[in-house]
């Protein structure tokens, strides 16, 4: 049956990518290609009606928390460089466990610096869902 | 008549519709969208305009027109000579048999069988049978399994493809084939009982309206076939489970274990119904997986109390199931029955021989299972231990809540 899972891409605190020439030494063909590969990877999970959503987040982010009736929120920020950085998500809803990590593999493969795949470490990460049983 | 009349009339009427323009025309995956078209126009028209004074007659003319001209449109697309051969009605080449006049429910039951065709993946087959026989919309679909509009509308066009090109006709499978292809619909219908089944509160709400539309196929593929016995006993598996919906959640959403629930909001009509057909099936035979569990069901629901339930029955039933399925959970089940009829100790040595099987050796059910018969048998520490365990495998939030609370139960005894 369908499951979903998030795929998650890191700035900071994944493993280190083969290729791993940081974003903002990328030339700006570099950066386009990159990008098109993203979009056609979504357009085609599309297409196979396996995509739930995808996007891509800025580094720049600020911590928030409640800080007691009637005050206004606490916050915390910029991100400090030792922290672990998300840089964007896509969630896919496959068959199989191993659709997903055959996808995650794919995504990996996006092009970096020189053109070359950045072999990145991604996450894959099940959504909490239900089980597929009446017996209880 | 009101909308929501209305909305249930046409959802009735959406299988017999396409089924009537399919039989005439062919072209399952056009007239498919023919028919939805026609649907969302009477859904438009019949409220202000009334109802027709026949109202399938006026599905089907109006979706037959509308298919004609999405033909049309397709042909000169393709602008291929051969294709006014396609879209002849079916009628004109080959005159059915003079001793046949195929009934609606026929009708039904084709299209079922069609959606659930074996070459299609199963969330495919689940997406065509609620749209094409459940008359559900795309969008609703897509809600309902928490995808976006698009994914599900490109999900049902390839399933449509598919079956397109299969080459697939429209009539019932072959007597060679029934068995296998009825086991297919069977257990679509089952999914989807249990992808609404599943889902108790808040985000999933709107899921268990999944169950409901679940069980109204399955009435409409007994209505077809009364004397088979797995869909009568699938159907009494559905009733008799669906039953105890409204106690099987607190108010706050946490789950609530079959032994504490409020048998009084246990719904009485569903069980009788359920008891009934199962009772009326199992003596006619060949008895398979879903009576079996229906039985089950039963001997759990006409309990008075979780203390008087038939333990050696429900045992015997999940023996003969074990011979029938092998599946580890249906093992893992016998082994809490035999632990309520021959003592904790008894079901535990069931649950270690489990724990070697790797289908189930993670699965957060049977650490559940561990927990719940060490603390019948009173080792609190192990229990404990257990539930915590199971908490961190569990699948979702009311039953990782309800797994912390009773670990949590048994520190405060310590």
């Amino acid at each position: 049956m369908m499951a979903k899972y998030l795929l998650l891409k890191h700035y900071r605190g994944a493993p280190a990518a083969v290729n791993d020439v940081p974003m903002d030494q990328w030339t700006p063909e570099e950066l386009s290609a990159h990008v098109r590969y993203m979009a056609d990877f979504a357009a085609r999970l599309e297409g196979t009606g396996e995509f739930v959503d995808g996007q891509a987040l800025s580094p720049e982010g600020t911590f928030v928390r409640y800080d007691g009736e009637g005050r206004p929120p606490v916050t915390d920020g910029p991100f400090a460089e030792t922290k672990d950085l998300i840089a964007g998500w896509m969630v896919i809803d496959v068959e199989t466990y191993e659709r997903a990590l055959e996808l995650a593999g794919e995504l990996s493969a996006a092009p970096g610096a020189g053109g070359k795949p950045i072999h990145e470490w991604l996450e894959v990460r099940p959504f909490m869902a239900h089980q597929h049983t009446v017996i209880e | 008549m009101t909308g929501t009349d209305i909305e249930g009339l046409l959802r009735e009427l959406a299988p017999r519709a396409l089924g009537a323009v399919v039989r005439r025309y062919g072209h399952f995956d056009t007239a498919e969208d023919a028919v939805q078209e026609a649907l969302l126009a009477a859904a438009l028209r019949w409220p202000s305009d009334g109802l027709p004074d026949h109202p399938l007659g006026w599905l089907v003319t109006v979706a037959a027109r509308r298919l004609t001209d999405l033909l049309r449109a397709q042909q000169a697309r393709r602008d291929r000579e051969d294709t006014v051969a396609r879209w002849t009605p079916v009628d004109a080449r080959h005159a059915p048999p003079a001793d046949r006049t195929p009934a609606d429910s026929d009708d039904t039951l084709i299209l079922l069988f069609m959606c659930c065709h074996p070459s299609l993946s199963p969330a495919s087959q689940i997406a065509l049978t609620l749209r094409a026989v459940g008359g559900l919309t795309t969008v609703e679909i897509a809600r309902a399994f928490l995808v976006p509009e698009s994914t599900m509308t490109r999900r049902i066009t390839r399933a449509k493809q598919r079956i397109r090109d299969s080459g697939l006709r429209f009539g019932l499978p072959s007597p060679e084939e029934w068995a296998e292809r009825l086991d297919v619909v069977l257990h679509v219908l089952y999914l989807i009982f249990n992808e609404g089944y599943a889902s108790t509160s808040g985000p999933g709400l709107h899921r268990a309206e999944l169950s409901a539309e679940a069980i109204r196929l399955a009435r409409i593929v007994h209505r077809a076939l009364p004397e088979d016995g797995e869909v009568a006993g699938l159907l009494a598996l559905m009733l008799l489970t669906d039953a105890r919906r409204a106690a099987r959640t607190g108010q706050d959403g946490t789950l609530i274990p079959m032994a504490e629930q409020d048998r009084g909001r246990w719904n009485a009509e569903l069980i009788a119904e359920g008891v009934r057909l199962v009772s009326a099936a199992l003596p006619r035979g060949p008895v398979g997986p879903y009576q079996l569990q229906a039985a089950i069901a039963a001997v759990h629901d006409e309990a008075p109390s979780a203390a008087e339930t038939d333990w050696p029955q429900i045992m015997a039933l999940y023996e003969v199931l074990l011979h029938l399925s092998g599946n580890p959970l249906v093992a893992l089940n016998h082994a809490v029955a035999v632990a309520m009829v021959r003592g904790p100790r008894a079901g535990l040595d069931l649950v270690a021989k489990l724990e070697t099987d790797g289908r189930i050796a993670g699965d957060h059910r049977l650490h559940a299972v561990r927990a719940h018969l060490l603390e019948m048998a009173g080792d609190g520490s192990a229990a404990r231990e257990a539930y915590l365990t199971a908490a961190g495998r569990a699948m979702n939030p009311p039953q990782q809540r309800y797994l912390y609370g009773r670990a949590a139960r048994l520190d405060a005894r310590d």
